[in-house]
C-alpha cells in the first residue's frame, strides 16, 4: 500500500529522482552505495568474459609495466605485459564464483548438522558440538594451509575447503531456533498431521528461521572472500594462470615498489567489496533479524 | 564450581586428541612424502631406505600408536628437511612471534575497548558515528593489503621505518600494527554494543534513578557487566592473531611461527607441519579454556547451569 501511496505523490517528478528518493527512504546513503556497488560486482562476474578488453594471458611484451591511464591499458600492465584490467575483472569473476558457492555450500551443511543436532539430540548433538569445538580450536586459515598443501591446490578442493568455513555458526543457529521452532504450535501441528520429519524441517521450520539464517551468510560471505584471497596471496590458494584478487596481490606484492597499480587496483576491489557487503548486511540484519531487536 | 572446571577440562582433551588425530591422518594420508622429498627420478632403493628410516612403511594403525606414544613422551619428530628435531625448530621461533602478537593484543584492547565504550556513552554523536565507520573499514581490510599499504607510505614513500626483516623495535612496528588493526575494529563495535545493550538495562536506570554519580553508574554497574561478552570475543580473538601471524609474518619476513608454517607447508615438512599444528592447537584450547573459566568467573549463572 504505502509503496502505491508514495509513488503516486511523487507522479510529477522525473524516474531518476523518485528511484533517489526511494532507495533514501528506504536504506542510508551508504548502504546504498554498497548495494549499488555490490550489484555491479555481479554484473562483472557474470559479464568478465565479454567486458574484458584482452585475455588473461594475453602479453604484451612491447608495454611491459606500464602505469595506469595508458589508451589501451586503462590500469596499466603487469611484469609480463598482461593488461591488469582484464586481469582485474576475470579475478572477480573467480573471487566471487569460490566466494559465492562456498558461502551456500556452508549454510547447507551447517545448517543440516544443526538440525541433526536438534531431531535427534544425545549423541549426534555431542558428535557436532565436538566438531564445533574441534574447529574452534584451529584457526581456519591455518587448517585449509595444511590441507591445501597437502593436497595441492584445486579450484574444487578450494571451494568445498572454504565451505566448510563458518559452518559452525549455522549449526548453532540452526540448532537453537530449531528447538524452539518445534515447541511451537505449528510444528507439532504438522507433526499430528502426519508429516515426516524431513517435511517438518525442511518445509515449515527452515522458512521461519530463514530470514536469520541469510543474515548469517552476509556475514560468511566477506570473511570467506578474505579468506581464500589470503591464502591466494600466500601462494596456496587459486593457482597461475587464473587469478584471483588475493593472487594478483600477491604477485603485484613484488612490485610494490617500481609497479604498485599491480596490486593496489585489485587490493581497492577487495576493501570496497567487502566494506559495502558488510554495511548491506549490517542494513539487512536491523531488518529482518528478530532476534537483534 | 569443581563440575564446572572438570567438564571444560575434558571437552578440551578431547579437542587436543581430536586435533592430533585430524593432523595425523590428514598430513599422511594425502601423498607420499619420501617421492616428494627425494624427487621424481631416485631408485626404488633410495625410497624404500627413506621409508624404513622414518617409519613410513609400516601400517598406518602403528605409525599413529607410534606417533600418539612420542607426542606423549615430548618427541614431535625429526624434520625432514634440516634433520633438527621439530620441536626445536618451533620453540625457537615462538619469542620472535610473542613479539608481534603480545604488543598487537595490547593494542586491540587498549584502543578497542576504550572506544567501543566511550562510542557507546554518546550514540549518535559524531565520535560514535567516526568509531563505528573506522571499525568496519578496520575488519574489513584484508590484513595483506593493509600490511602493504603501509610499507608503501612508511617504507618506500617516506622511507621512515623498515619494510621488513627482523633485529630493532623499529622492525616490529609495522607488522604488529597491521596485526591489531582489524581486531581492534572487531572490539570496538562488540565493546560498543554490549555497552548500550547494559546501558539499557533496568539496574542502570535504577542506578542513576536513585541519584548515583554518572561515573558510578558506568564503572560499577555498566561496565563489570558490559564485560561478560567482551572477554568472549577477546577469546576468539586469539585466534585470529595467530592466523594474522601467518600472513603478516610472510609479508615482513619476520621469522616466526608463521612463516615457519608457510615455508614447511611448501617442502611438505610432516613433522613441523604436526608440531606447528598442535601447538597452535593447544595454544587456542588453553585460551579458550581460560575464557570459559573467566566467563564463570564473570556470570555465576552459567556456573550453576552447568553444575545441574
Amino acid at each position: 500500500m504505502t509503496v502505491i501511496d508514495t509513488a503516486t505523490a511523487q507522479r510529477g517528478r522525473g524516474f531518476a529522482e523518485r528511484l533517489l528518493l526511494r532507495t533514501r527512504n528506504a536504506a542510508p546513503f551508504s548502504v546504498g552505495l554498497g548495494i549499488i556497488w555490490l550489484a555491479a560486482m555481479v554484473f562483472i562476474a557474470i559479464f568478465a568474459d565479454v567486458l574484458r578488453p584482452y585475455g588473461i594471458t594475453a602479453m604484451d611484451l612491447s608495454s611491459r609495466l606500464v602505469g595506469p591511464g595508458h589508451p589501451t591499458h586503462w590500469l596499466g600492465t603487469d611484469e609480463l605485459g598482461r593488461d591488469v584490467l582484464s586481469r582485474l575483472l576475470q579475478s572477480i569473476r573467480i573471487s566471487l564464483v569460490i566466494a559465492f558457492g562456498a558461502t551456500i555450500l556452508s549454510a547447507v551443511f551447517g545448517t543440516a548438522l544443526g538440525f541433526a543436532a536438534a531431531k535427534f539430540r544425545g549423541v549426534v548433538e555431542h558428535l557436532v558440538l565436538a566438531l564445533a569445538d574441534f574447529q574452534a580450536a584451529l584457526p581456519f586459515l591455518i587448517m585449509s594451509l595444511a590441507l591445501l598443501a597437502f593436497f595441492g591446490s584445486s579450484m574444487w578442493l578450494l571451494v568445498c575447503l572454504m565451505g566448510f568455513y563458518g559452518w559452525e555458526r549455522y549449526a548453532r543457529i540452526a540448532r537453537g531456533l530449531a528447538i524452539s521452532a518445534s515447541a511451537q504450535g505449528y510444528a507439532s501441528a504438522v507433526v499430528q498431521l502426519g508429516a515426516t520429519p524431513m517435511r517438518v524441517y525442511f518445509r515449515h521450520i527452515l522458512p521461519n528461521i530463514a530470514s536469520t539464517l541469510i543474515v548469517s551468510m552476509t556475514l560468511t560471505f566477506p570473511e570467506i572472500i578474505l579468506m581464500e584471497s589470503g591464502l591466494s596471496f600466500l601462494g596456496l590458494g587459486v593457482q597461475p594462470p587464473q587469478s584471483s584478487l588475493g593472487n594478483m596481490v600477491g604477485f603485484g606484492r613484488e612490485y610494490l615498489t617500481t609497479a604498485p597499480w599491480i596490486m593496489l587496483a585489485p587490493a581497492m576491489i577487495i576493501m570496497l567489496t567487502t566494506l559495502s557487503i558488510s554495511l548491506v548486511g549490517d542494513w539487512l540484519r536491523d531488518k529482518l533479524d528478530p532476534t537483534v531487536r | 564450581m569443581i563440575n564446572f572446571v572438570l567438564s571444560r577440562l575434558v571437552r578440551a582433551i578431547v579437542t587436543i586428541f581430536a586435533v592430533m588425530t585430524f593432523a595425523f591422518v590428514v598430513l599422511r594420508l594425502s601423498g607420499d612424502p619420501a617421492q616428494v622429498m627425494l624427487g621424481p627420478d631416485v631408485p626404488t632403493s633410495a625410497i624404500e631406505a627413506f621409508r624404513s628410516r622414518w617409519g613410513l612403511d609400516q601400517p598406518l594403525w602403528m605409525q599413529y600408536l607410534a606417533y600418539i606414544r612420542s607426542i606423549l613422551t615430548g618427541d614431535f619428530g625429526t624434520s625432514m628437511r634440516d634433520g633438527m628435531p621439530a620441536a626445536r625448530l618451533v620453540l625457537e621461533r615462538i619469542p620472535s612471534t610473542l613479539q608481534l602478537t603480545v604488543p598487537a593484543l595490547v593494542l586491540q584492547l587498549a584502543i578497542g575497548i576504550p572506544a567501543g565504550v566511550y562510542a557507546a556513552l554518546h550514540r549518535q554523536s559524531a565520535t560514535d558515528r567516526g568509531v563505528i565507520f573506522l571499525s568496519v573499514l578496520g575488519f574489513t581490510v584484508p590484513s595483506f593489503v593493509l600490511g602493504l599499504l603501509l610499507v608503501l607510505v612508511f617504507a618506500v614513500t617516506f622511507a621512515i621505518l623498515p619494510s621488513g626483516g627482523y633485529g630493532s623495535w623499529q622492525h616490529a612496528i609495522l607488522p604488529a600494527l597491521t596485526m591489531s588493526i582489524g581486531g581492534i575494529g572487531i572490539l570496538a563495535r562488540f565493546s560498543r554494543s554490549a555497552m548500550i545493550e547494559v546501558m539499557g538495562q533496568p539496574y542502570v536506570r535504577t542506578a542513576s534513578a536513585k541519584g548515583m554519580a554518572w561515573r558510578d553508574v558506568v564503572w560499577r554497574h555498566a561496565l563489570p557487566n558490559a564485560a561478560v561478552p567482551i572477554v568472549t570475543i577477546v577469546g576468539f580473538m586469539v585466534g585470529s592473531l595467530i592466523a594474522g601471524a601467518v600472513v603478516v609474518e610472510s609479508i615482513f619476513s619476520w621469522p616466526g611461527i608463521g612463516r615457519l608454517l608457510v615455508v614447511s607447508v611448501t617442502n611438505r615438512d610432516l613433522p613441523v607441519v604436526q608440531c606447528i599444528l598442535l601447538m597452535i592447537a593447544s595454544a587456542m584450547v588453553v585460551s579458550n579454556l581460560i575464557v570459559d573459566l573467566l566467563y564463570g568467573w564473570l556470570d555465576p549463572r552459567l556456573r550453576s547451569q552447568a553444575a545441574h
